[in-house]
């Protein structure tokens, strides 16, 4: 592709995705009166009155600290779990690892409308109905199989010889692992915490199947913006815009960590 | 995985922590969906052994068909976009500095929006009287109606999904690019290669692990594809954007046929499987 091409490519696609987020923020600074009567491609005032609702309600803004406190300890746990798996799939031949390794995905691939009724009696049963870590353990199930793929990837592209030296050089396994392997591994972790963080914090239907006050989502908060005066379109487009500001913040931290290279061209 | 790694029972330690994990809510809805798929659930403790009968009957059930139908068509649609335009922007987006942390940051919001918003949005965003994509097609004279044409409604769901997940092809295509060291697109340049010589036997198969990932990721997803659909069309007009999922929930919740639903769900999770499975295996005997 020449430059000049390529540039075009970049800047069409780049306003396809922008066009549906800015009639997101379109809508979040117009009344529910404007947004179903009349068609502006400029809001014809900036009012921040849907803004002002979430942040003043606790109705809807704890819904956003409920959905980052699970979706932190999804994150944390599925990375932790995952690290050591990740080594040993990398770095050693055991007993059915080539089985395990594709099992592991294919606890991605259970479509959820039916699933959800097990899911609720297996966590009403152990009495985490209705707290963070029942959520945060749910979407361990998605979350997990895909750290162990993309570490997998990461920690391959890692020299053997290093582990030997280390061991020569007297380190104990926990030392090593912990103060020479990780540190080289950085990048892995920072675009594989993105992944989890970003899986964990759109998902809905299994958030909403295991909480109901305590621990609700921002996602299924919005829901309930229909009523009976019909819907309450500008509050909801103000709570999608803020949406985006968490995870906007992850992948600005990690885009280093990304260009440094995904899986050294392995899985 | 490399194929000389010493053998080591013992590494089963470490994946321990993980299998215990992933089972613990894997495995106990699973086999509770086996348990239903294989019973006549007449309430609360009133179940009746009938074997495979659930199965017999989904897998002759016409409505499945045309749904598996049009949920192959949609997901082949969905995979013959996004991998090439996915490797497409990647190979465009800037190497460094300012321009490409930009350029990652907005390339990567679609992802962050929660599904049932990203429906919501778009449902107003295609409507002709008062969303910007419906009122500029209504304005370039094109009859276009989500709501009413089955044709519209089948494309805005596919258009709404290549805007929703393209991005993560694309983030993960420029990330496994980034990883290529520069000593190979020296060797190119002295050997005198074209720009699409260098992408066809360098670029590519460099690629090929982190495509593999991609690949299988949206073709499970797209499969499974229901929030964005149910709040944007519930599957209409007719039954036009009713994907597999949608018609397994309106049979497990509308109908609460929970047997036939559960041998569904078992049915659709194979299906899944088998896809990944040979688009797997033939991805690693690529390399």
């Amino acid at each position: 592709m020449k430059r000049k091409h390529s540039r075009l490519l970049l800047a069409l696609y780049l306003a396809f995705t922008l066009a549906p987020i800015y009639w997101m923020v379109h809508m979040s600074l117009r009344s529910n009166l404007a947004i179903t009567s009349t068609f502006a491609w400029l809001p014809e005032s900036l009012s921040f009155a849907n803004y002002a609702t979430i942040f003043t309600d606790a109705a809807w803004y704890g819904g956003y600290v409920n959905s980052i406190i699970y979706v932190v300890l999804n994150t944390v746990l599925s990375v932790s779990v995952a690290l050591p798996a990740a080594y040993a799939f990398s770095r050693y031949s055991f007993l059915g690892d080539k089985h395990l390794f594709f099992w592991l995905l294919t606890n991605r691939m259970t479509p959820p409308a039916v699933f959800l009724l097990p899911f609720f009696q297996l966590y009403t049963a152990i009495g985490l109905m209705d707290t963070h870590l029942a959520v945060a353990l749910a979407h361990m199930v998605f979350n997990v199989p895909l750290a162990v793929w993309i570490l997998e990837g990461f920690m391959s592209a890692v020299p053997r010889e290093i582990d030997e030296t280390a061991y020569i050089d007297g380190y104990s396994f926990p030392r090593f692992f912990l103060k020479l392997f990780l540190p080289l591994i950085k990048a892995g972790i920072g675009v594989t915490a993105f992944f989890c963080f970003m899986f964990s914090w759109v998902e809905l239907l299994l958030a909403r199947t295991l909480t109901s006050v305590d621990a609700k989502p921002i996602a299924a908060t919005m829901t309930r913006t229909v009523s009976a005066a019909g819907m309450d379109w500008g509050t909801l487009a103000a709570a999608g815009v803020l949406t985006i500001v968490p995870g906007a913040l992850v992948i600005y931290f990690v885009r280093h960590y990304i260009a440094k290279g995904f899986a050294m061209g392995r899985v | 995985m490399s194929p000389t790694r010493p053998v080591n029972q013992r590494a089963w330690w470490f994946v321990l922590p993980v299998l215990i994990s992933v089972a613990f809510s894997a495995l106990v809805p699973l086999m509770t969906i086996v348990n239903y798929s294989v019973q006549d659930i007449l309430g609360p403790d009133q179940a009746v052994f009938v074997g495979m009968e659930w199965y017999q009957e989904i897998l002759r059930d016409p409505e499945l068909h045309g749904a598996l139908y049009r949920q192959l068509i949609f997901t082949a649609a969905v995979l013959a976009i996004e991998i090439p335009l996915g490797i497409a922007l990647a190979l465009t987006i800037p190497e460094r500095g300012w321009r490409s942390s930009l350029t990652l940051v907005l390339l990567a919001m679609p992802l962050l929006i929660p599904w049932n918003v990203v429906g919501t949005i778009w449902q107003i965003f295609a409507r002709g009287d008062i969303g910007l994509l419906g009122y500029a097609l209504t304005q370039l004279g094109i009859d276009y109606n989500y709501s009413q044409h089955p044709t519209d409604a089948w494309v805005t769901v596919l258009v709404m999904d290549v805007w929703h997940w393209t991005p993560l092809v694309a983030l993960l295509s420029y990330a496994a690019l980034r990883a290529i060291p520069e000593p190979f697109y020296q060797a190119a340049r002295i050997d005198g290669a074209s720009r699409w010589a260098v992408f066809r036997h360098i670029e590519l198969p460099k690629m090929r692990g982190v495509l593999t990932i991609a690949l299988l990721l949206r073709l499970m997803d797209s499969f499974m594809i229901y929030t964005e659909p149910f709040v944007l069309t519930g599957g209409g007009p007719g039954t036009a954007t009713t994907f597999l999922s949608q018609y397994l929930t309106q049979k497990a919740v509308g109908q609460f046929d929970l047997g036939p639903a559960a041998a569904f769900s078992l049915v659709y999770f194979l299906i899944i499987l088998l896809l990944c499975f040979v688009l797997y295996n033939f991805m690693k005997e690529q390399r």
